[in-house]
């Protein structure tokens, strides 16, 4: 078959672009290796449980009737309706490291007054810190990459709160240890602070849904356990796409969710030493546990917290298997749902190595899963209210579990550190979508597929 | 079709893409993007439902043709008279 253009991945970024591309006529297929559409943000039954894989929260959430901000941007261009995601408004959610605690919801005046309340001294400089992050073009797909450690420090002087500013950005999309570029830090602390969190009632199902429908609505075609094994290239292009299963498609351009350097693996002119170092190393361990009543009824009403019990702040792949030290509790429940979820859940994400993980063998690496629940439950429950007594159900991701059900190297959620903002790659025909070009998030994964759809593929005549 | 015509469909294209503004006073000579909200992405939209909807492709290094509703109307009309 030919297309006027071949999508790799049905996750959001993949599925947004295929609309764009199928609403305006072009003959468009989306290859998914998976049997199920999502990637990195995806869901799974187990138990007889639902559960989410990826999404705590959607960040970017403003009301109905803004304008001007990605996410009515999005909704516009993939021709949808405020009320198609059936987003539900966050609680209230806090930041929590030892001695201090920050609390945000979807008001940004309350966050502002939190910080100014809770570091009083900081005032000034918070301001300061503000005005240099609205004046950024964070958009801009060819500023230079600077530190977002070195901004921040620069303007705000104690770096207590520095780091509970960035423990939440960090942890919701930052595929660099220790720092963060400053582009990347100014998406994430509109999307999470300015905007905020909010969460369809039935959780990543009811987005993924609604973009497979507009998709196949649009006329395009979505190819299901459908794997690329290889591109084939001549004359800096690619010239044809074998499948997994021995078929061999062709098309004009070629968008690529599956990550940079796992796009390039695929080249039939590979250099593994020129791509190798690209690769991310941050990957997360969750616990996801269900609870028999929900956790209202334990009086916990927060919707996230984002945890750090440490005097530093460490973002970066541990030395051990899971660093219990900071992390993100989520409880899906805790949203303004009209009402409530059918039962009780608990999300549980820590930082977690790959390599140690993936060396475990198969009866070791089960146990490890079992002590590193308990030795995590006991850390969140200084966080929480204490649910251990409630929990009927567990089940727990790893690195190793991303890596092979999403294929990303390292089971790196947030990708390669080095981002591929304007989406192209040395080869005339392929281009870099989701995750690795760069808008991270939900909301910024679909819309890295608009706009790489539009500047490469529907720009040009 | 006539001027009059080609302009009532860009209203109705730029309607369609951002459905809540107010495009009754919108003035011929002035920027389109200056008068209503309608970001790049938006523009973008005009020149495909162009395509869409009367095959008429418009290269990117012309899309500063399509600022104004004026300039756009002056712009389409060879291309748009025989539909």
């Amino acid at each position: 078959m030919d297309y006027d253009v071949l999508i790799i991945g049905a996750g959001m970024s993949g599925l947004a672009a295929g609309i764009r591309l199928a609403y305006y006529g072009k003959r468009v297929c989306i290859v998914e290796k998976h049997y199920r559409v999502g990637g990195l943000n995806s869901f799974y039954n187990l138990g007889g449980h639902k559960l989410d894989v990826g999404l705590h929260a959607m960040t970017n959430y403003v009301p109905k009737g803004v304008k001007l901000a990605p996410l009515p941007k999005l909704l516009r261009q993939l021709k949808l309706k405020a009320e198609d995601f059936g987003l539900c408004p966050q609680q209230m959610s806090v930041i929590k490291f030892p001695d201090k605690t920050l609390r945000f919801n979807n008001d940004f005046d309350f966050f502002v007054q939190e910080v100014i309340d809770n570091f009083p001294r900081q005032a000034d400089n918070f301001q300061k810190l503000l005005k240099t992050i609205f004046e950024y073009d964070e958009l801009n797909l060819h500023a230079k990459p600077i530190s977002a450690r070195e901004v921040v420090s620069s303007i705000i002087s104690d770096p207590l709160l520095s780091n509970m500013i960035f423990c939440p950005l960090m942890f919701y999309g930052n595929a660099q240890e220790n720092d963060m570029e400053f582009g990347q830090f100014v998406i994430m602390f509109k999307s999470i602070f300015c905007e905020g969190f909010a969460r369809p009632r039935a959780g990543v199902r009811r987005i993924l849904d609604v973009l497979v429908k507009k998709y196949k609505a649009c006329g395009g075609e979505l190819k299901m356990r459908c794997a690329v094994k290889s591109l084939k290239c001549a004359n800096s292009k690619v010239e044809s796409i074998l499948l997994e299963n021995g078929e061999v498609l062709t098309a004009d351009r070629i968008l690529s969710s599956a990550g940079y350097v796992e796009t390039m693996k695929l080249l039939t002119d590979y250099d593994f030493s020129k791509f190798n170092s690209h690769a991310g190393r941050l990957s997360f361990v969750e616990f996801i546990l269900v609870l028999s009543k929900e956790p209202a009824e334990m009086g916990y009403e927060t919707t996230i917290v984002f945890y750090n019990n440490s005097d530093r702040f460490d973002y970066r792949r541990p030395d051990g298997l899971v660093d219990v030290s900071s992390g993100v509790i989520c409880c899906p429940n805790n949203f303004q749902f009209e009402s409530p979820l059918p039962e009780g859940m608990i999300r549980i994400t820590n930082l977690a190595n790959f390599d140690l993980w993936n060396r475990l063998g198969e009866e070791e690496y089960k146990a490890q899963k079992a002590a590193w629940l308990e030795t995590t439950l006991k850390e969140v429950v200084k966080f929480v209210p204490d649910f251990r007594d409630s929990i009927v159900f567990t089940d727990i991701f790893t690195p190793k579990t991303i890596c092979r059900f999403t294929g990303r190297i390292n089971g790196a959620v947030y990708g390669t550190p080095n981002k591929t903002k304007t989406g192209k790659t040395h080869l005339d025909n392929l281009f870099i979508c989701g995750t690795d070009q760069g808008f991270l998030g939900i909301v910024g994964a679909m819309l890295s597929g608009i706009s790489m759809a539009n500047l490469h593929v529907l720009q040009k005549v | 079709m006539t001027k009059e015509q080609i302009k009532d469909t860009i209203l109705k294209i730029i309607a369609q893409i951002i459905p809540d503004e107010d495009l009754s006073n919108l003035k011929g000579d002035i920027p389109i993007r200056e008068q209503v909200e309608l970001d790049s992405m938006d523009f973008l939209d005009i020149i495909m439902e162009l395509r869409k909807r009367y095959g008429i492709e418009v290269p990117e290094d012309d899309y500063i043709h399509l600022a104004t509703l004026d300039s756009s109307v002056a712009y389409l009309e060879p291309r748009m008279k025989e539909l």
